[in-house]
């Protein structure tokens, strides 16, 4: 049992909204005490480990609610021992990793296997979420109380749009039944079809393009469904502007809902795809200016719930080849903070309700989803789980897809300048990550 | 912010490679189309060659069968003296699984000079002028739905021949816009050089409202769109979009849109009918309009192989 001091820091804890300088003093895995640096509860700590955060921010470690990591199936790309890494190098401590891995993670085996690999690799912690349907096919359900045991925190169909609304019917009543969330991207499975958002840029470079058309009816069919089912629901990588809208509408009526965006549609759109630069092939395609700002606006006032990196890892050759062919997705997990808080200072939140979009609101949708306790002791309460991130937040550095811990080297943020270095990551008290110095 | 540098100009913004027409300026059309201009005396000689590309190698990479734009190249190059080797890629090496890059780097140490691609992926062309050697000159001659730039600049070529002046006219482009890649090169190359009035004619499923997006005016109905033409670019329908959700039938289609005399009397009386080719007749296109006075469909071929000499020489010219 690591007892561990961290002194000189400013505390942030965006579930409270604090923001002072203080201590923390963590006793194996959970967080014993917070104080002032000059509190004799802190200067009478016996600790193993000091961390001097002087001219750091504290919070909690960040959660990311996408990303997948490799294994099984893509080991070529990303093996788990580097993805967690890269999760703890970006501040991430826990993270959701969705059910479309080869093979399809469906079986309760597959998860206790996936799950005690993880856990042996002492880096972040991982929460799988199972195959709403056998094999992502659309078709036969999925044994979800039985994933649920193996430790699925829910259940997706990850980027596989489920074509037979009856299926999807179903499959909201079944997980309605045991109080399940599902996870969804809302995507039609006919209209989806398309390598760009439609729109001048596809139009331009003869890309076929996927309509807004897509997002807002899915999201029309996912609503009802949700209304006659009573199923939760959680919606991922919401991309467009007119999808905003309907989200917001829907939580306004009630409808228990929460939903993500990714890191690229936050910042980036079609425009940067200029001369079909492969990097920039993503799902969900990159759209235009006024649905990044949308996205933007509704992930400060709360519409969005949180923001995901959707880290996919992409081997080296799958991107030389043409822009329809290469394989879509980027690495992120290394990217999420400085993603976080270049649109915080951009939009001037804070750093409390910046990093809100990373930690505290991620961590509630991660709660729910999982069942956990109302009252657990959450962020950087005193009691709470010692997961934290260290970070240099008036640093920034510039991003080189070749330094980056993950395996997976592309990113259409490759020379991009990004705010906050992380200098160390503690998960369950331990320190999982430092920065060489 | 700006954007990465168009790819296909070097530093002194001199044509390296010809990708698409979006983005050329006006005055390295014009000097194309000039350029084309003396090749044309060329083919007409009992001795069709000039020594421009003696000694150089050129590659016509087809990973689409395409009998004919391959023949249009393949003469251009030998009427400038240089060694073709056409490869027909579609059938070979990619077939069994290599990559785009690995054959592009096989032959570029073959000592290649320049690639002719034709691929079915819109911007393939655009990976290979990245990654192949600097010396190395690449020709776009059809890439996916999005630019075929050589047909382009040889409508233009055709236009200015029969029409002199760009900047009066009003030009018609009717058919399946959305999946045509010489509507694209078309749409941009007349921008570029001043027409006034672009008209896309065609039902909504193959010239859908977004197209305006190019700055041309969408039209859904034939006799508006033929209107005062003075010229009239009509598409190939591609037999899989003949049926299905894009069309109900090729008989309904030629009812609706497709060229015969009666429709071509509602364009100005000295107005041209253009095609790419190949033509299905009856299908888009009347075949007593395909042969009739109007029609400058044979003269563009012959105007193809000039416009390709040109384009060839001149970037050939240039250095990276």
């Amino acid at each position: 049992m690591t007892r561990t001091l961290i002194t000189n820091a400013r505390l942030v804890d965006p579930a409270s909204g604090r923001d002072d300088a203080g201590a923390i003093a963590i006793d194996g895995d959970t967080i014993a005490i917070v104080a002032r640096g000059d509190d004799p509860r802190i200067t009478d700590f016996d600790a193993m480990l000091s961390i001097d955060a002087r001219g750091a921010v504290v919070v909690p470690g960040l959660v990311d609610l996408a990303a997948r990591l490799g294994e099984p199936g893509s080991e070529h790309a990303g093996l788990l021992e580097s993805e967690l890494a890269a999760a703890v190098a970006g501040g991430v401590t826990s993270l959701v990793c969705p059910p479309d891995t080869d093979p399809v993670l469906d079986e309760p085996g597959l998860v206790t296997m996936l799950k005690y690999r993880a856990r042996s690799l002492h880096l972040a912690r991982l929460y799988p979420l199972g195959a709403l349907t056998q094999g992502l096919k659309g078709e036969a359900l999925s044994e979800m109380a039985e994933l649920r045991e193996a430790g699925c925190v829910g259940f997706s169909h990850a980027d596989v749009a489920i074509r037979d609304t009856l299926v999807l019917h179903r499959a909201l009543q079944y997980a309605a039944t045991f109080g399940y969330t599902v996870w969804l991207r809302p995507n039609d499975a006919w209209l989806g079809n398309g390598v760009a958002a439609k729109g001048p840029l596809a139009t331009r470079l003869g890309l076929s393009g996927v309509p807004v058309l897509a997002e807002t009816i899915a999201l029309a069919t996912i609503f009802e469904l949700m209304r006659d089912t009573g199923a939760r629901v959680h919606l991922c990588r919401l991309s467009s502007a007119a999808g905003v809208e309907l989200v917001r509408a829907a939580k306004a009526e009630g409808l228990p809902l929460t939903c993500d965006a990714s890191i690229h549609q936050l910042h980036l759109i079609d425009v940067d795809i200029g001369y079909f630069d492969a990097a920039m092939r993503l799902v969900p395609p990159l759209r235009q200016q006024r649905d990044r700002d949308a996205i933007r606006a509704a992930l400060a006032d709360g519409t969005i719930d949180a923001l995901v990196s959707d880290h996919t890892p992409v081997m080296e050759d799958a991107k030389h080849l043409p822009f329809a062919e290469a394989e879509p997705g980027a690495t992120g997990l290394e990217l999420l903070l400085g993603a976080a808080l270049k649109w915080g200072q951009a939009s001037r939140l804070g750093l409390a309700r910046t990093l809100a979009a990373v930690t505290s609101r991620p961590a509630a949708v991660l709660a729910r989803s999982r069942g956990a306790a109302e009252s657990a002791k959450r962020g950087l309460d005193e009691g709470a789980p010692a997961d934290l991130c260290v970070f240099a937040a008036d640093e920034s550095w510039t991003v080189d897809g070749a330094t980056l811990a993950s395996r997976s080297r592309h990113t259409p943020f490759a020379r991009h300048e990004m705010p906050g270095r992380v200098r160390c990551t503690l998960v369950a008290g331990e320190l999982a990550y430092e920065a060489a110095r | 912010m700006f954007g990465p540098r168009n790819p296909q100009l070097n530093g002194n913004d001199e044509l390296i490679h010809l990708l698409s027409i979006e983005g050329l300026p006006q005055a390295t059309l014009q000097h194309i189309l000039d350029t084309a201009g003396t090749f044309l005396s060329v083919s007409e000689r009992d001795v069709k060659k000039v020594p421009l590309l003696r000694g150089k190698s050129v590659f016509n990479l087809f990973f689409e069968n395409s009998t004919r734009t391959r023949t249009t190249f393949e003469i251009a190059a030998k009427r400038l003296s240089a060694d073709v080797i056409n490869l027909d890629i579609a059938r070979s090496s990619t077939a069994k699984g290599e990559s785009l890059l690995d054959t592009i780097a096989n032959l570029s140490a073959m000592h290649a000079d320049m690639f002719v691609v034709r691929h079915s992926e819109s911007g393939a062309p655009y990976l290979i002028a990245q990654h192949c050697a600097p010396h190395v000159h690449v020709v776009n001659a059809g890439d996916g739905r999005h630019s075929h730039p050589t047909q382009g600049l040889l409508d233009m070529y055709t236009i200015r021949h029969y029409k002199q002046d760009f900047t009066q006219l009003t030009v018609a482009i009717v058919g399946d816009i959305v999946h045509s890649r010489v509507a694209r090169s078309d749409i941009h190359a007349l921008t570029t050089l001043g027409v006034p009035e672009i008209r896309a004619v065609g039902p909504k499923t193959l010239v859908p409202g977004d197209l305006r997006e190019m700055g041309v005016r969408v039209c859904h109905d034939m006799a508006e769109g033929m209107r005062g033409a003075d010229v009239i670019i009509m598409l190939r329908l591609q037999n899989e979009r003949m049926s299905g959700a894009m069309l109900p039938s090729a008989g309904e289609y030629f009812k609706t849109f497709g060229l015969d005399a009666a429709k071509l009397a509602l364009a100005k009386a000295d107005a041209i009918v253009m095609h790419p080719g190949p033509i299905n007749r009856g299908v888009e296109i009347d075949s007593a309009v395909v042969d009739g006075s109007q029609s400058v469909i044979l003269p563009q071929v012959t105007f193809g192989i000039a416009v390709r000499m040109a384009v060839m020489s001149i970037i050939a010219g240039n250095s990276p």
